[in-house]
């Protein structure tokens, strides 16, 4: 088994475990508490309006801001993880259709899956810190994934070519 | 020594696709569970989604419009039933989700299983674990919205959860299983390789599928990576500043404003969804393809027709994302031409499974003859 094909078959299947074992976390110990609280902020900012408290519901309504931010980006990381995994182990099982040297597949397998795991984290990041670091690191991770992802298309359209 | 390895490899060989073999109860049920995945979608979108949609538009208009009136409990009340129409979309997308990425997970656990250092009989039944899971976890997400909390001995997860999650630890153990199987074949066959007549073949139908499949998976992504640039925070800012100026204008009793912002968030929560659904059938179907060109050599067809339908499931694969996008400037023509992208899909992957089911061997008794010499 080529290098590039071992790290992307081995890396997509503990990568498909990460996503799926943090889906299985987030499911048990924090989605429902999450969900609850989205509804209470909201209904809470909607019962502060009612009895005529502006400032009340506009408290309660950056609680729902906070709590949906939060539980977009968990959903985000979980799906996207999984996703990537899959799309690295069919890269990698498909590896050898690929016309190009075995150390550009390499530096395309290293990029991609260094891609699939940042770009995701970047995100779940984001639910700890607001800043351009966490926004970056996803940024940096996506674009790592695009660019690895167009030179293996290359490779494969140049072999759809040869033959 | 010789006729031992030849009996070795004969049986091996029959091993590879065996009737109810490991490698063919996967293929067959992870394509399988992504139909009726794909199936439940549908019948999702049609009868389900537009109607809860428009209640849980309802619900929220019916919710500030008892604010502005001052009855806090009646708005209290609305918006517990906008958490309980979002909590049926949401198990019900989540069932659809689930069982589309289970059978994607599970054809390729089939494309992989040469690679999984046990016998045969180990990996049936770790098969039929995972399948007993990945068809036990959407049917108990289904079930979250109906069951409730129903005889729960926990405060916040009921049993349809628990037989969810229980679903969920089948398939991460199974994987998890075979996971250690391959680590173990890549450490004994360091370096080596093993021929597999799926991933050699070079068939018409499966570079279609290879090259398109990827091409999908690449437009889907820079789908997604332009939309998290430039609206995922746009939209994200939207949707707390609508929520505010109702609530603000419920509080002053403001009807214009109110109504003003239910118009908005409507329009918003229209837009985001397209977005999402674009990037993530691009890329769902892409990798589809991608996996089902593994199976080509087995889909009992004519190669001019695993050609043709190789076309449709990539054609379909192709207008469904971009018709849905469409949607927001063509309306419902886009969205019932996007609804047909979708049934090209749905019928070439019936096809293929039919072509899979109908495969009497013919490769594994050519493949037998050969290695007896």
């Amino acid at each position: 088994m080529s290098a590039a094909r071992r790290l992307l078959i081995l890396g997509g299947i503990a990568l498909a475990l990460l996503g799926m074992g943090y889906g299985m976390w987030y499911a048990i110990f924090a989605e429902h508490q999450e969900l609850d609280g989205i509804g209470g902020a909201l209904a809470t900012s909607f019962g502060a309006a009612a009895q005529r408290n502006a400032a009340g519901a506009e408290t309660a309504m950056q609680q729902y801001r906070e709590l949906k931010y939060s539980y977009d980006r968990h959903v985000d990381v979980h799906g996207h993880w999984i996703g990537l995994a899959t799309l690295l182990i069919l890269v990698g099982i498909a590896s050898d259709r690929m016309a190009l040297g075995e150390k550009a597949k390499l530096l395309l397998a290293v990029g991609l899956l260094l891609g699939s795991v940042l770009f995701p984290f970047g995100v779940l990041l984001q639910t700890l810190s607001h800043g351009a670091g966490p926004r970056g690191l996803a940024a940096g991770g996506a674009t790592l994934v695009i660019v690895s992802l167009a030179g293996m298309t290359m490779g494969f359209a140049r072999a759809q070519k040869e033959n | 020594m010789g006729s031992a390895s030849t009996l070795q490899d004969t049986t091996a060989v029959r091993e590879r696709f065996a009737p109810m073999g490991a490698r063919r109860l996967l293929a067959l049920g992870g394509i399988g569970l992504i139909l009726v995945g794909m199936l439940f979608g549908d019948i999702f979108a049609v009868f389900v989604l537009h109607q809860n949609a428009a209640r849980v538009g309802e619900s929220l208009a019916a919710a500030t419009h008892a604010a502005v009136a001052g009855d806090a409990k009646a708005s209290g009340a609305e918006i517990q039933s906008v958490g309980g129409f979002l909590e049926n979309r949401g198990t019900k997308v989540d069932t659809h989700v689930h069982m589309v990425a289970f059978g994607y997970l599970a054809l390729m656990l089939a494309i992989l299983q040469t690679w999984v250092a046990f016998g045969e009989p180990a990996k049936k039944k770790i098969a039929w674990i995972f399948l007993f899971g990945a068809w036990l976890l959407p049917v108990g997400v289904f079930l979250i919205h109906y069951v409730g909390l129903a005889y729960s001995p926990l405060s916040a997860i009921g049993w349809a959860s628990i037989f969810a999650d229980f679903g969920g630890a089948l398939v991460l153990l199974a994987t998890l299983v075979y996971l250690f199987g391959i680590a173990k074949r890549a450490r004994a066959h360091e370096g080596g390789g093993w021929s597999d007549s799926l991933l050699g073949d070079r068939s018409a139908a499966g570079r279609i599928l290879l090259a398109g499949g990827l091409a999908l998976v690449l437009l889907g992504f820079l789908h997604g990576a332009y939309y998290a640039s430039v609206d995922l925070y746009k939209h994200e800012a939207a949707d707390y500043a609508i929520l505010s100026e109702m609530a603000a204008g419920a509080a002053a009793q403001n009807v214009a404003t109110v109504d003003a912002a239910l118009g908005k968030y409507g329009a918003l929560g229209g837009d985001k969804a397209v977005n999402i659904a674009t990037h993530a059938h691009a890329i769902e179907f892409g990798l589809l393809a991608m996996m089902l060109a593994f199976f080509q050599p087995y889909v009992s067809l004519s190669e001019a027709w695993k050609r043709r339908w190789a076309w449709v499931l990539l054609i379909g694969s192709l207008v469904l994302p971009v018709f849905v996008l469409l949607e927001l400037n063509l309306g419902l023509v886009a969205g019932g031409i996007a609804d047909v992208g979708g049934l090209l899909v749905i019928v070439a992957l019936l096809a293929m499974w039919i072509g899979i089911l109908r495969y009497t061997g013919e490769i594994d008794a050519r493949a037998a003859a050969g290695a007896r010499g």
